[in-house]
């Protein structure tokens, strides 16, 4: 019975994999995002500037050339190799931010659906204000009062962005919650903790794959964009971060325009990447969307 | 001159995993106030039949063949302009109670009087007044023009439906199973409905519908489809007393008898054959117990079995004695 | 059915209304930054002074009877002392409500318009050009971070081109020859902020009315209205269409959130004197009792805009659902 069931899920698996293969959308968004993640990985290792390293004044601002390529910020540092290590940090924030977001989505989300009821209520009321709550108020007021630090700006994105997934989640878990295997697993005696981790999760794990994505790039701009407002780690480069230093140093009015575009061009590509990926599985995972 | 005459209609459907010949060579035809019905399983392609003569199908379908003829106008090679001032005007449609076919945010008032105004170039006042005369011919008061289609029950939606066919006089209404999803009472009501004002306007009346049991007092003339072909059409009295097709003997089989007596339910063994993967010979021929050799081969001719009872079937002759 | 629609909703709104005032209690007062703690930092600080301020702020009372007192001040108006303006917060808010909401009113609607109707073409020509132009118009614009945006706008049109003064609201130090002038002043310094901010919102409404609307087109009585011999133009105008509008305007007031979000960001760039630029400003001064105040406006304006659209719609929705 487990290996059929096994064998099901990961044929299923498989057939997904096809799927975003010839999916092109899918396939240009996977692409990439692997790019980005390599970069992120093995990127610092390779860069031959140190990215603290300050330049002497005749660096200051220099557009791109033969040795800076990319040019170099107000600070003398080389661009490219801060936009190198800055995806590690972007990527990084976005990926634990959205883990976070998702488990608490989930964890609600199937509570909610399985114990109805108050308790359904409540969670239900709660997910309610963190939907209709304006997010970057409320993260700016929790940023700033939790103090700038990577961890902080993780923590603080993650909890205000799991609402959506909650939603859905609980949607699903409502419907699965219908079909019989559940009932009968429950008249058999189990308890709530399996059956919500053995029956629900299961099938409710494809949805939460789907919305991962999305979280993914709301987090990444998130962390753009409340680095850019002053709260982000100053020890880490974040994207965010050089776009906040580029900006505060007037960038625009200097017209140095090396020096904002990048980190704002990997940002959208990554977003993209995401948007496109989310867009696909969308089309992938409902049929009805593809046959008309 | 018949009202109608569909001689060799050919609509096939190009989708991704191939071409489905939805409806293959079908031919019937309507006079002025007689009602066809057309029966079949869910997808052979009795909707597809109707959607073609008004020019509907969805953007996969297409006429490949045929014609069809209203009043001697051959309706097939009108383009989508042209085909616009005979929709509802002259062929009017009826489709499926469950369905969502009234537009939710619009009185019904407008509805049915917009078609009014296209059509007959009367102001919207003038429509309204004639839109509240027929909804007290489909027996509701007029004041309900002003309401929106939530208000109604499902069996008032389908009055409100016949009303807006009715609004511009037109020759046919083609009913696309009118009265599934209605309780048996309000399906009586509204086919009764529709039978009178059919006789009333001398109007053409296709009904569609997988029931055979409703078409007994309904229908004139009975035309039995299977995967796009019709294998048997008569006289309805006829079809009934002498089925000749094999599959209509399964049908006819399938519904509890006149009498009353309720005989045990005969389903028919197999399914629809795969539309993609169309076998070689008589298409019902799979599942079919008179089947044999000549049946899997060739596709059967139509016959005349009787006064215009058609058959298309290579063992007409042995059914016909075997009874 | 309205009725009950009506009552459940405000009860809702009510409810979340009641969770924002305490969270946002909580937030200001249990977490670092509290008013204590801030005078406390301070290195002159006497025993005395921490008492006064206890005192003044009823830290030394049990915290429900805080609770009570914070919520009379609310009542009251009464959101405590700017530290950096050295004036009250209701006081300084109210000054900077104005130009916001010109800046976003008149984006919102320029959004709507053109959203609309590029997500109406869309949707008529699916899988054309115009199409699929919406489409990555759409997905580019939702992923940039709107501030970037605001940023290339400036460099491209204020000190490249030159065609838009940079950043305010009007000319410093200028004096105009009468009230037309200034107000053409103010036109002109509004132009960019307002662009930027349109443009970020017209592709979701775009997108979102594109989708609904081929959504719609697929429905019974789309195909009813085919029959009855309209042409495609009378069919989107008259039956698509207004069946479309109706999510559209859920979507509307659901994004508001997000526009607040925008805007906050787009007021910095731009230096526009409303809202947005006063929270960044408070933030980057740490200005707790100002940060508090704009955060509890902008929440409850938000939940009480969710909470009318939601009554409005069941007005203009024929069909309320419970």
């Amino acid at each position: 019975m487990n290996s059929i069931k096994h064998e099901m899920r990961r044929r299923k698996i498989k057939e997904f994999g096809s799927s975003v293969y010839h999916n092109k959308t899918a396939l240009v968004g996977t692409i990439v995002l692997s790019f980005f993640v390599i970069v992120a990985i093995f990127g610092p290792m390779i860069i031959p500037f140190s990215t603290l390293d300050f330049g002497n004044p005749e660096d200051m601002l220099q557009a791109p050339n033969g040795e800076h390529w990319l040019g170099t910020d107000d600070m003398g540092r080389d661009i490219l190799a801060n936009l190198i290590s800055g995806a590690r940090v972007s990527l990084l924030i976005g990926f634990l931010a959205t883990l976070i977001s998702m488990g608490i989505g989930t964890l609600i989300g199937i509570s909610s659906g399985y114990f109805g009821k108050a308790i359904d209520n409540i969670l239900m009321r709660l997910t309610d204000f963190f939907l209709v709550i304006p997010w970057l108020p409320l993260m700016m007021v929790l940023a700033a009062i939790l103090g700038t630090s990577i961890w902080n700006i993780i923590f603080v994105i993650g909890i205000t962005s799991w609402a959506g997934t909650a939603r859905v989640v609980r949607a699903q878990t409502l419907s699965v919650k219908e079909r019989q295997f559940v009932e009968r697993t429950v008249s058999l005696g189990s308890g709530s903790f399996h059956i919500m981790s053995k029956h629900i999760l299961p099938n409710v794990f494809p949805l939460i794959f789907a919305n991962t994505v999305l979280i993914a790039a709301a987090a990444i701009l998130s962390e753009t964009t409340l680095s850019f407002l002053g709260l982000g780690d100053p020890t880490r480069a974040s994207w965010g971060m050089m776009l906040h230093y580029a900006f505060e140093s007037g960038a625009a009015s200097a017209n140095a325009y090396w020096y904002y575009l990048p980190p704002g061009i990997c940002v959208v590509l990554v977003v993209l990447s995401f948007a496109l990926m989310g867009y696909a599985f969308d089309e992938i995972m409902n049929p009805k969307f593809k046959e008309r | 001159m018949k009202l109608l005459e569909v001689k060799n209609l050919k609509t096939y459907f190009n989708i991704s995993s191939g071409q489905v010949k939805a409806v293959d060579d079908v031919s019937f035809d309507l006079d002025y106030g007689e009602s066809l019905g057309l029966v079949g399983e869910s997808g052979c392609g009795k909707t597809t039949s109707a959607l073609s003569i008004v020019q509907l199908l969805p953007k996969e379908g297409k006429i490949y063949g045929g014609e069809i003829l209203l009043e001697g106008v051959n309706l097939a090679e009108l383009n989508d302009g042209e085909m616009q001032k005979y929709r509802w005007n002259d062929i009017s449609l009826v489709f499926q109670g469950a369905m969502n076919a009234l537009n939710p945010v619009m009185r019904i008032g407008d509805q049915i009087a917009e078609a009014i105004v296209l059509h007959q170039k009367v102001s919207m006042k003038e429509a309204l007044i004639k839109a509240g005369d027929i909804l007290e011919l489909v027996e509701m008061p007029r004041d309900r023009l002003m309401n929106y289609p939530h208000e109604f029950s499902g069996g008032m939606k389908q009055r409100v439906m016949i009303a807006m066919a009715l609004a511009c006089d037109p020759k046919i209404i083609i009913g696309d199973e009118p009265t599934t999803a209605l309780d048996v009472m309000v399906q009586a009501q509204i086919l009764n409905l529709i039978e009178k004002l059919r006789k009333e306007f001398n109007m053409g009346f296709i009904l569609i519908t997988h029931d055979l049991s409703i078409l007994t007092e309904t229908c004139d003339k009975i035309a039995i489809m299977y995967a796009g072909k019709i294998v048997e059409i008569a006289e309805s009295e006829e079809l009934f007393k002498k089925p000749v097709h094999p599959y209509t003997n399964k049908l006819i089989g399938c519904f509890p008898d006149m009498n009353g007596e309720r005989k045990l339910k005969e389903g028919i063994e197999g399914a629809p054959p795969n539309m993609l993967e169309l076998p070689s010979g008589c298409l019902f021929a799979p599942r079919c117990e008179f089947a044999s050799d000549i049946c899997h081969q060739s596709m059967p001719e139509t016959v005349e079995v009787g006064p215009n009872h058609y058959v298309a079937c290579h063992k007409w002759e042995e059914m016909i004695n075997g009874q | 059915m309205r009725r009950k629609f009506i009552i459940k909703k405000t009860m809702y709104a009510i409810i979340t209304v009641f969770i924002v005032l305490i969270f946002n209690y909580i937030l200001f007062r249990i977490l670092p930054g509290d008013p204590l703690s801030m005078i406390m930092r301070n290195p002159r600080a006497t025993p005395e002074m921490v008492d006064t301020v206890s005192a003044l702020y009823g830290l030394d009372k049990p915290w429900y009877t805080q609770f009570i007192m914070y919520f009379q001040n609310m009542l009251h108006g009464d959101l405590g002392m700017s530290f950096v303006y050295k004036s009250s917060v209701t006081g300084v808010i109210a000054t900077k409500i104005l130009p916001t909401l010109w800046m976003l009113g008149m984006a919102e609607i320029i959004a709507i318009i053109v959203g609309i109707f590029l997500g109406i073409v869309a949707a008529a020509n699916r899988g054309t050009k115009i199409d699929v132009g919406t489409l990555g118009f759409s997905l580019v614009t939702y992923s940039m971070p709107t501030f970037w945006l605001g940023i290339i706008m400036v460099s491209v049109f204020c000190v490249g081109l030159r065609i838009f003064p940079v950043g305010g609201m009007q000319s410093p130090g200028m004096s105009f020859a009468g009230e037309g002038a200034q107000l053409l002043d103010i036109l002109h310094h509004s132009v960019l902020p307002i662009i930027t901010m349109s443009i970020l919102l017209i592709g979701e409404y775009a997108l979102t009315m594109r989708n609904t609307l081929m959504d719609v087109l697929e429905e019974d009585y789309i195909l009813t209205a085919k029959a009855k011999g309209f042409s495609r133009k009378y069919i989107l105008r008259k039956h698509a269409v207004p069946n479309a509008m109706l999510p559209m305007i859920t979507i509307i007031a659901i994004n508001l959130g997000l526009v607040i979000g925008g805007a906050i960001q787009i007021e910095t760039v731009f230096s526009w004197p409303g809202l947005g630029s006063l929270m960044y400003e408070s933030l980057s001064a740490r200005d707790y009792p100002l940060l508090q105040g704009l955060f509890l406006l902008i929440t409850i304006s938000v939940v009480l805009a969710n909470y009318l659209t939601d009554i409005t719609y069941s007005y203009i929705d024929p069909r309320v659902k419970d």
